[in-house]
């Protein structure tokens, strides 16, 4: 596999920056004028999981035409999957200093640990599971949609009741989540406690391995034959079936990969921001990774990333600076972005270099244009 | 025992001319001035019954330390200016103070006393509180009661009264020694025809009867059961019409948007909220300058609500939707962006709080029917659903504006080769569609809480009865809107809502399996254009 400059770039641009800012934390004291406080590490860490979850949208919507607005929902999946291994690390330091119970179960009068908590104070257990449940829910839905060829806009607005549903269902406080406060109070991973900051750089650090190896799956995923015929279903589904293909089998795996890959994203996030709750799965988050997709630029996979980087960056910045005006930049980034931006930034640097990927060509999302 | 015999007796007293009526009473006044609680108490109970017109003074007296006894055994009512009249006639009397003394009371004669005021009331001139004794009779059960029941049943003239009357006798009579098993099982087949709660609690605790009985109490059980079940299920239905209703209203103006232009509109929740506010400015502004007509400011909130929330639709359409036709996804995502600057900004106008919006008089409080309530809001809300569809589906068939809208849902290039100018259409659409979610805000400021976010907790349902309904059509969207709100409401109990709401949409996603193009999909070239 060759890698192109822009490739080699981003894979440089995360991993360095990563690398400098856990350095720079753990190797300088803190009066230093070089020191990185470890906010920012914690921060550089939540921005790269979102990374991790814009491009798994950006694989199905940029290169399969599904738009998800659901997507954070396979997202919390993975948090919550990793947050219950991190409950189960707690122990006796919770406030009730039950060995097997987490806080809230006892809180709820719960005796016993209900079976689906089981194996998960078990490490490699739970992270099979941050990507086995996401997948599986992904495969239950996505066979049963695409199969009867649901697509467009009604896709979409089932995406949305889906992580609709989980949200109202892990809200419930029989579900044995934590109900509406979530999983939190984390002590330690791996031995390491959550809240060093060496833990921290670690974190960091792993995020962003993690986030070039999903890049370059994906870029593999797609620039394979498999990508091809997934773009050829993006483009226009019914000339593919056409051809021959099954578009839902195309459809079905890379969705399946997708919602895997914002499991890992979701599962990484959890220990850095210390806390999962259901307000993860509220559509609104869904809808904001869309948009930081469209932002970057869909259909190019350094986009999703540098978009989640930049859209939350500039969160962070008008949250702190201009809370009430967020929401307003928000919506008017959406409708900016969808007006006048199509490609979004990478389409901008592409007019700049005059070329463009062969895969950066973002056509029409639907079967509208067949005939 | 005693007393049940005396009851007995005097029924047939009862029932005997008015002479010896007079005599009765006579009887009763003496017995009340002999000393002896036991006879004070058969005086007091003969008394209620003898139809005496001072009855219910004298007792009331009695109950009030008012009542005095000469050495003869005649009775004064001592007033509130400290002087006498004589009980019997309440005629002014000039007996001194020293010569009377008050007549005293045990437990056991304020019993008596309390229920000879209950079955007085059973006289009183007053309907309402007629049938307010005979409730009471009904709830105490007491078998004392049923002389003066008989008595008052025979005179009754309302009927109403006379059915509260009879199911009191009834209740009384089960719990009396005296009646036998056809009298027992009369009594309970009386009951068993008004079937609510109190009845099927009075007949569960009715044990130790004979098996005829028993028997008739277990079939009028289940009876009532079963229609204290049906009616549970109509309160059901009628919620769940409620709940139908309200989403048909923040449906109905999505499913023309989205059959006619085939975009999803996630501002469209947003236009819902407007129309609430809409409502409190109206009211706010009425509440200061036109006090007289704020009972009906919904009536001008409702227009104000469509024109304002149509006049929005239009400017959001021309300014920003009509760039982007033919990319559905693109749009969602814009109106997405729309939806969170329009919230924001209600925000910012009106603060990040609930807001109160008024609930007119005549709107609020409920009726019985039956076995179910009906509160007045939710049954105005059913109305004024039925008023904008049929409203709405008036435009669309016999106007030209609909002739318009319905050509361009079916063939949009054909109707523009035909001369429709169809940007124009859309633009109307898009404002008829956003009009009628500010109308549907009007109805939601009546039940839900008027914050920036109203239409959010609006528009995941809104388009579930969208999806379900299948697009660009009212009958669709109505029976979708409809079958939801019930469904939901029916799950409710059974999951509790939070469970249910969850059902209902995995059930959703699952019919979507089946209908991907909800249930009445449009057919033809349109489909896949």
């Amino acid at each position: 596999m060759t890698l192109d400059r822009s490739t080699v770039l981003t894979l440089l641009a995360v991993l360095g920056g990563a690398s400098i800012l856990a350095i720079l934390n753990q190797a300088t004291a803190s009066g230093s004028a070089l020191h990185v406080p470890t906010y920012v590490i914690a921060l550089a860490g939540k921005y790269l999981c979102f990374a991790m979850l814009a491009l798994a949208v950006d694989l199905v919507w940029g290169f399969g035409g599904i738009l998800s607005l659901g997507h954070a929902a396979f997202f919390a999946l993975g948090g919550y999957a990793m947050g219950m291994y991190l409950m189960r690390q707690i122990g006796t330091r919770g406030v009730y200093g039950n060995p097997m119970l987490p806080d809230f179960m006892v809180f709820l009068g719960w005796k016993e640990l209900p079976w689906y908590w089981f194996g998960f104070e078990w490490f490699p257990f739970a992270m099979l599971m941050v990507v086995l449940v996401p997948a599986v829910l992904a495969l239950v839905f996505g066979w049963l949609a695409f199969r009867s060829r649901v697509t467009g806009v009604y896709l979409s607005i089932i995406t949305q009741a889906l992580t609709y549903a989980l949200l109202l269902a892990f809200f419930r406080n029989d579900m044995g989540f934590g109900g509406n406060n979530g999983l939190t109070d984390f002590k330690d991973i791996l031995g390491f406690s959550v809240q060093a900051d060496s833990t921290r750089s670690a974190l960091l650090v792993i995020s962003a391995l993690f986030l070039c190896a999903q890049f370059l799956m994906a870029r593999f995923v797609i620039r394979s034959r498999f990508g091809k015929v997934l773009i050829a279903v993006r483009d226009t589904e019914t000339r593919t079936r056409f051809l021959g293909y099954r578009p839902e089998a195309y459809k079905l795996v890379v969705w399946v990969l997708s919602a895997a890959m914002a499991g890992i994203g979701g599962a990484l996030y959890v220990p850095q921001v210390g806390i999962i709750n259901p307000g993860e799965f509220s559509p609104g988050n869904s809808i904001e990774a869309v948009i930081w997709v469209a932002v970057g630029g869909r259909g190019t996979l350094v986009g999703a990333i540098l978009g989640a980087v930049l859209v939350n960056f500039g969160k962070t910045w008008f949250t702190g600076a201009l809370p009430e005006l967020w929401l307003y930049a928000l919506g008017a980034l959406f409708i900016f972005v969808t007006l006048f931006m199509p490609k979004g930034v990478m389409g901008l640097f592409a007019k700049r270099m005059g070329k463009r990927e062969s895969s950066a060509a973002p056509g029409p999302a639907t079967g509208r244009a067949v005939g | 025992m005693s007393r049940i015999l005396a009851a007995v007796l005097l029924i047939v007293l009862a029932l005997a001319p008015v002479s010896a009526r007079a005599q009765q009473a006579d009887e009763a006044l003496a017995a009340m001035g002999a000393p002896g609680f036991d006879s004070l108490r058969r005086g007091v109970e003969q008394l209620a019954l003898s139809g005496h017109p001072r009855a219910a003074a004298i007792i009331g007296a009695l109950q009030n330390g008012r009542l005095f006894a000469r050495a003869d055994r005649a009775l004064f009512i001592k007033t509130d200016a400290d002087d006498f009249v004589e009980a019997a006639t309440g005629a002014p009397s000039d007996v001194q103070a020293g010569a009377v003394k008050p007549v005293r009371l045990n437990n056991s004669v304020r019993g008596a006393i309390d229920a000879a005021l209950g079955s007085l009331r059973l006289f009183a001139p007053d309907a309402a509180t007629r049938a307010l004794a005979a409730e009471a009779v009904f709830k105490s059960r007491d078998p004392a009661a049923l002389p003066a029941l008989e008595r008052a049943l025979a005179g009754e003239k309302d009927s109403a009264v006379k059915r509260r009357m009879e199911q009191a006798r009834a209740a009384a009579l089960l719990f009396s020694a005296e009646a036998n098993d056809a009298d027992r099982i009369a009594a309970i087949a009386e009951l068993r025809t008004r079937g609510d709660m109190d009845v099927r609690g009075l007949l569960a605790t009715l044990t130790a009867q004979s098996p005829a009985v028993a028997d008739a109490i277990g079939s009028a059980i289940v009876a009532i059961d079963r229609s204290l079940q049906l009616w549970s299920v109509a309160q059901s239905v009628f919620y769940g019409l409620s709940l139908g209703s309200v989403l048909l209203l923040a449906a109905a103006g999505l499913a023309i948007t989205f059959g006619v232009m085939g975009v999803i509109n996630m501002a469209h929740g947003e236009m819902v909220m407007i129309g609430a506010y809409v409502t409190f400015v109206v009211q706010q502004f009425m509440k200061v300058h036109t006090p007289g007509l704020y009972q009906a400011n919904l009536l001008f909130a409702i227009p104000l609500a469509f024109l304002v929330a149509g006049a929005i639709g239009v400017a959001i359409e021309r300014s920003l939707i009509r760039w982007l036709y033919g990319r559905p996804l693109e749009t969602l995502l814009a109106t997405w962006g729309l939806s969170l600057v329009l919230q924001q900004a209600v925000r910012s106008l009106f603060g990040a709080n609930n807001r109160d919006v008024d609930t007119p008089s005549w709107m609020s409080g409920s009726s019985d029917l039956g076995g179910i309530v009906l509160t007045w809001n939710r049954v105005y809300i059913i109305v004024f659903a039925v008023l904008v569809l049929a409203a709405l589906m008036a435009v669309l068939r016999f106007t030209s504006l609909g002739l318009r809208m319905r050509a361009v849902t079916q063939n949009r290039r054909m109707a523009a080769a035909m001369g429709i100018r169809t940007p124009w259409i859309d633009a109307l659409t898009f404002g008829l569609g956003s009009g009628v979610a500010g109308m549907a805000g009007v109805a939601l400021s009546q039940i839900d809480n008027v914050s920036p976010n109203l239409g959010q907790s609006y528009i995941i349902d809104s388009f579930m009865v969208v999806v379900f309904g299948g697009v660009g059509n009212l009958w669709g969207t109505t029976l979708g809107a409809l079958t939801l709100g019930i469904v939901n409401k029916f799950l409710e109990p059974v999951a509790g809502a939070v469970l249910g709401k969850i059902v209902v949409l995995v059930l959703l996603i699952m019919f979507i399996q089946r209908r991907p193009r909800g249930m009445f999909p449009l057919k033809g070239r349109a489909v896949e254009a």
